[in-house]
């Protein structure tokens, strides 16, 4: 009996000791006070040092885009760290290129705050954020095609311009062991903020296969954002080409359903190209737009049409459909949404007519 | 074991008791830290450098606390124990006040908490009833004949990196068959001097 007395004391006394110890050093040692973090050499934060720069940035509400939460493994979590941040370690080497190394981007989720730091973000993250969602429906819009409305939390909004996307969490499931992020473009105008609707073709890939075949209404989904450079650019004066190929139409539709919205009275003309009639889709939608916009025109283009088909409207890919209607870039803008192949096409058919960089405005995906 | 010098013990763990190649011990950072030399001199001394400690420190809680209280049965748990709570605290310790130590060991430090190279030394120790200076020794030799083995293991697949492989070679199964051939090699030492 007493012997088990002793053992126990002993290994408790001891186990004791030890955690005493740990925690005084967790105290003293790894307690490194409050420190200064700059953004942008303009956001000064106070915070608390020790942690790593990731968790401390999303603990001021600062999200930064990262999929496998800080272990290193995904290298999406870039910042650049002007000051401050020790050097690279080997932990973070493998997702560096050589011009991230020059340009001091770091890993912000190995990177510790250990003394003040000075770092720079995009500005628009400051505004994006990760939002817990709820699939509300799953309808398909063609064969390959899915539509998906997820909602906000009851009391949570999403702010953004019309034509940015979010970046969607894709969960580890059977064939895929890691966590991915995929983004997907914002259909809905920003005046609804409380759900937001994405176009997902299908590709066989993690994402998509992912969506098309495991995901269920009901289901829980994270997303976060708004991010991108592709929104609507107020020039009233300009007329406006937009072109896009399958689910390129979704930030097209947010810039529309804006501008009707707003009473944006421009000349806009859309080309939309597809295969064949099936893959048209949200067409009454379209309809109405035509209805109660301005001055606004639908130009669908297939490539693929057989005679069965009856298609009186435009045919071939929607480069041919510029070149036969767009007389040239004077006074205009044009927005594309679509494939790298249809994008440099098209960038290559509108700058011989006359358009510039400035008056292009793309995403590519 | 008194009359064995420390020195005989040292390299004898260096060459032909080495931890890797006569025992198999510590093969988990071995197999998957091994893919470059410099990370993996980077643990081999971070190794080193624990187990040096550990040995030393488990040495006095050993003679000094369980023996005179009869309670040498728990040095297992007790060992690991200590040897878990010394690398915490190494680890703050090198990350607040060695930032360049830090990024050469401090990233390894977690890994080696696991490492069975760091118990066995202990264990061995105690088995082979070692005295101080002999296990001091004996932890430096392990450690060096460690990090030697895991430098050769990066070594020799960097030269292989490029070369095909039968699919179900790939990755841990050509460095099981490198290291059994290394073993082999090592075994040619192993006549020279014997120390268990």
């Amino acid at each position: 009996m007493s012997t088990i007395l002793i053992t126990t004391a002993i290994v408790t006394a001891f186990t004791g000791f030890l955690a005493l110890l740990l925690t005084i050093a967790e105290n003293t040692i790894a307690n490194y006070g409050e420190l200064k973090i700059v953004i942008n050499d303009e956001k000064e934060y106070v915070v608390q040092g020790g942690a790593s720069l990731l968790s401390t940035l999303i603990d001021q509400s600062i999200f930064i885009p990262s999929a496998c939460g800080g272990r290193g493994s995904c290298g999406y979590c870039k910042v650049k760290v002007l000051e401050g941040g020790g050097p690279v370690l080997p932990t973070e080497l493998p997702w560096l290129t050589e011009d991230e190394l020059k340009n001091n981007v770091r890993l912000s989720c190995q990177c510790k705050v250990k003394e003040n730091m000075k770092i720079e973000i995009p500005e628009e993250w400051f505004n994006v954020r990760e939002y817990e969602t709820v699939v509300e429906l799953i309808e398909d819009m063609t064969p390959e095609i899915k539509k998906l409305r997820l909602r906000l939390k009851d009391g949570e909004e999403i702010d953004f311009k019309p034509g940015q996307y979010i970046q969607m969490k894709i969960p580890t499931y059977e064939g895929n062991d890691e966590e991915v992020y995929r983004a997907y473009s914002i259909a809905t105008p920003p005046s609804i903020k409380n759900y937001i609707d994405l176009y997902i073709g299908y590709t066989g890939g993690t994402a998509t296969t992912y969506i098309h075949k495991l995901l269920k209404e009901g289901d829980t989904v994270y997303i976060n954002g708004p991010y991108g450079e592709f929104y609507y650019h107020d020039n009233p004066d300009k007329e406006m080409i937009m072109v896009a190929v399958a689910t390129g139409i979704a930030p097209i539709l947010s810039i529309l359903r804006y501008m009707k919205e707003n009473n944006i009275q421009r000349k806009v003309t859309f080309y939309f190209g597809a295969k064949t009639p099936i893959d048209l889709f949200e067409l009454n939608l379209i309809e109405e737009l035509e209805k109660e916009l301005h001055d606004f025109k639908f130009l669908p283009t297939l490539s693929r049409v057989k005679e069965e088909h009856n298609w009186t409207g435009e045919r071939g890919r929607v480069n041919i459909a510029l070149e036969k209607y767009v007389d040239n870039g004077d006074n205009k803008e044009a927005y594309l949404c679509g494939s790298p192949g249809m994008i440099d096409t098209v960038l290559e058919v509108l700058k011989k007519k006359g358009f510039t960089e400035e008056t292009i405005f793309y995403d590519k995906f | 074991m008194k009359e064995i010098s420390p020195w005989v013990i040292f390299f004898a763990s260096i060459f032909t008791n080495n931890m890797i190649f006569s025992n198999f011990l510590g093969m988990c950072s071995f197999i998957s830290v091994s893919n470059e030399i410099p990370t993996s001199l980077g643990l081999g001394q971070a190794v080193t450098f624990v187990l040096t400690f550990t040995t030393m420190l488990n040495y006095f809680i050993y003679h000094y606390i369980l023996v005179p209280l009869g309670l040498e049965y728990l040095r297992f748990i007790i060992f690991i124990i200590t040897i878990a709570a010394f690398v915490q605290l190494l680890e703050m310790i090198v990350e607040r006040y060695f930032p360049n130590l830090y990024y050469t060991l401090g990233i390894f430090l977690p890994l080696i908490t696991v490492n069975c190279v760091i118990l066995a030394v202990s264990l061995f120790m105690v088995i082979r009833n070692y005295s101080f200076l002999q296990s001091v020794g004996f932890a430096v030799g392990s450690g060096i004949g460690w990090t030697l083995a895991i430098a050769a293991m990066a070594g020799a697949k960097q030269k292989i990196k490029n070369n095909k492989l039968p699919k179900g070679l790939e990755g841990a199964g050509i460095t099981l068959i490198i290291t059994g051939l290394m073993a082999l090699a090592f075994i040619g030492f192993s006549g020279i001097v014997q120390i268990q």
